[in-house]
């Protein structure tokens, strides 16, 4: 029981610094003129790519756990899962505040019709209703339907996805140009969904206790 | 490879380096002397990042827009057969071997042959040509060239009558680019111009940069620099010319060709699927300009299109 929560200590702190880590990083290379000649745009990859990883390793606690059998893991989804949006939001203001200096006619104009943009939109929008909704009283005032809607995360990481692969230069439909990093995250991010997939979570369980049970005779 | 020191390298680097470069390109020099005094040898030649080959007088282009710091230029490249890092190139480029450099040139000529960068350089002088760079990913640069007309050239091997469009090629060896062994890019690289496009004066080959030798990183040996196209079809270590009855295959064009024409004349009229091409951020600078068409050159080349449709030929 005491280890037990040892661990989970432990855990909690680690989310939260890996969760500081990638912006002290950022402000250091920002003052030490680390961010290329091309700063405004370094910071945008940087906060994108920061924002769908805390994503993914979000969606990757539920199925570790089960495999550890480690039920801490369950609970820190929701810390991680509020870095991806924390990320995402800072993403989203570098857009507009760095890079188009707040001119909306010139957003709308310019860039704002680009479908990929408009990907990236739904999907930090879909995003924000998960990040209200994190703390406990909503929790408990959610109940069951807390974890329903929390579901949306199943449909936000496609589209990050999505939007990281039209953000490089290349065509992913014909597996051509600058696609190895967004092809990454997609393999990543559909076999943390197909294994919550019913059947397939039956058959790693049953794989699983195979194993267990092997490895106690 | 031994590099040569020109006269003008006595200039002092201060009068154009800013003064963080400076202090910067100050501290690799002690750090190559401390290695000297610990008996270790001192590498060759200084990071081509650490100073830039001088003329020492401050630089602009015909609008009066200063010229990108050499370490900005040096250390920010598109440049995919190294890597789609653009601050990695430089390192990752630095024992990539510009000299001797050898390029042939061939198709439908009377004169085909294999010239070397050094002999070229001697029988078409090179000049210096500050160009504005616009890359398509809405960034620019404005870069002081040395180089000399592509014209000058291709009328020494005659184009024959059926000859309409030249194509050019990039080198292939993997071993050397690393970024060349991602199954994902059909390499090498190749674009091409319409004759009259690369007859045009503002075409250069392009031998040097800031008065001194073109770093590998921007595309020594021997690049193409088309001023009024997106910076992609400038292409970089050039190994192959050839003149083609028929308009060439070019590499962004064969992996996305919705988005990468044949032609990618700047043109803030059409749009592209990913970055604005009304806008771009010079670097160095914060906040974004108008781009321009013809990326402002359209004064000397709009003629070159007259009666196109440049929203279909983009
Ligand atoms: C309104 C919402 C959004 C806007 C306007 C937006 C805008 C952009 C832009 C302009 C780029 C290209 C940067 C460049 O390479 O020049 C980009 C790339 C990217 N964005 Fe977004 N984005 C949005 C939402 C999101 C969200 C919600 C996520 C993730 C949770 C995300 C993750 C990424 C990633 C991973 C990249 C690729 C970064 C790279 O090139 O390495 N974006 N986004």
């Amino acid at each position: 029981m005491k280890r037990d929560f040892a661990g989970h200590a432990l855990l909690q702190i680690l989310v939260h610094l890996a969760g500081a880590l990638p912006l002290l990083w950022l402000v250091m290379d920002f003052f030490t003129a680390n961010l290329t000649a091309n700063p405004i745009q370094a910071i945008e990859q940087r906060t994108g790519l920061t924002a769908v990883s805390f994503l993914a390793a979000s969606l990757a606690c539920t199925p570790l756990a089960w495999l550890t059998g480690w039920k801490n893991l369950t609970q820190r989804r929701k810390a991680l899962g509020n870095y991806g949006f924390f990320y995402a939001a800072l993403h989203l203001l570098t857009f507009f505040i760095l890079d188009y200096g707040l001119d909306f006619a010139a957003i709308w104009g310019d860039v704002g019709k680009k479908a990929y943009i408009l990907i990236g939109a739904a999907a930090f929008l879909l995003l924000l209703p998960l990040a209200v909704t994190s703390f406990n009283y909503w929790m408990k005032r959610l109940g069951k339907n807390w974890k329903r809607l929390h579901r949306l995360v199943y449909i936000i990481s496609p589209l990050v996805v999505l939007h990281f692969f039209m953000a490089k230069k290349g065509d992913f439909l014909r597996l051509s140009g600058d696609i190895l990093q967004p092809l990454a995250f997609a393999a990543l991010v559909a076999l943390l969904l197909i294994l919550r997939l019913p059947p397939v979570k039956q058959a790693l369980l049953q794989l699983k206790s195979k194993i267990t049970r092997g490895a106690a005779v | 490879m031994i590099p040569k020191i020109s006269s003008s390298e006595i200039t002092p680097k201060s009068v154009y380096l800013s003064r963080r470069d400076f202090i910067k390109a100050a501290g690799v020099l002690a750090g190559s002397l401390a290695l000297t005094a610990c008996g270790v040898a001192a590498p060759e030649t200084a990071g081509p990042t650490s100073a830039a080959p001088a003329d020492g007088t401050a630089k602009s282009d015909e609008k009066g827009s200063p010229a990108t710091s050499y370490r900005d230029i040096t250390t920010y490249n598109n440049y995919y057969e190294f890597t789609t890092d653009k601050a990695g190139v430089a390192d990752l480029s630095k024992n990539f071997a510009t000299r001797p450099w050898e390029i042939e040139v061939g198709g439908l000529v009377n004169n085909p042959g294999k010239f070397s960068v050094d002999d070229l350089v001697k029988k078409f002088p090179p000049e210096e040509r500050i160009y504005r760079l616009r890359c398509v990913e809405a960034w620019s640069m404005v870069i002081p060239w040395v180089g000399f007309p592509l014209a000058g050239l291709l009328s020494a091997v005659e184009p024959t009558s059926a000859a309409k469009y030249v194509r050019f090629e990039s080198i292939f060896k993997p071993e050397e680019l690393p970024g060349q062994k991602e199954p994902w890019y059909p390499w090498p690289y190749q674009e091409g111009l319409r004759l009259d496009e690369a007859m045009h004066d503002l075409t250069i080959l392009a031998t040097g940069l800031y008065g001194g030798e073109l770093p590998a990183q921007n595309g020594g040996g021997l690049r193409l620099v088309v001023p009024w196209k997106y910076g992609f079809k400038s292409i970089k270590a050039i190994v192959k010319i050839e003149l083609t009855a028929e308009q060439p295959a070019t590499l962004w064009s064969s992996i996305a060709p919705n988005e990468y024409g044949f032609y990618a004349n700047v043109n803030p009229q059409v749009d592209h699927p990913r970055w604005s091409q009304k806008t771009e951020r010079r670097i160095g600078e914060l906040s974004r300009q108008a781009t321009h068409m013809f990326n402002g050159y359209a004064e000397q080349v709009a003629s070159l299109y007259d009666g196109m449709d440049l929203a279909k030929n983009y």
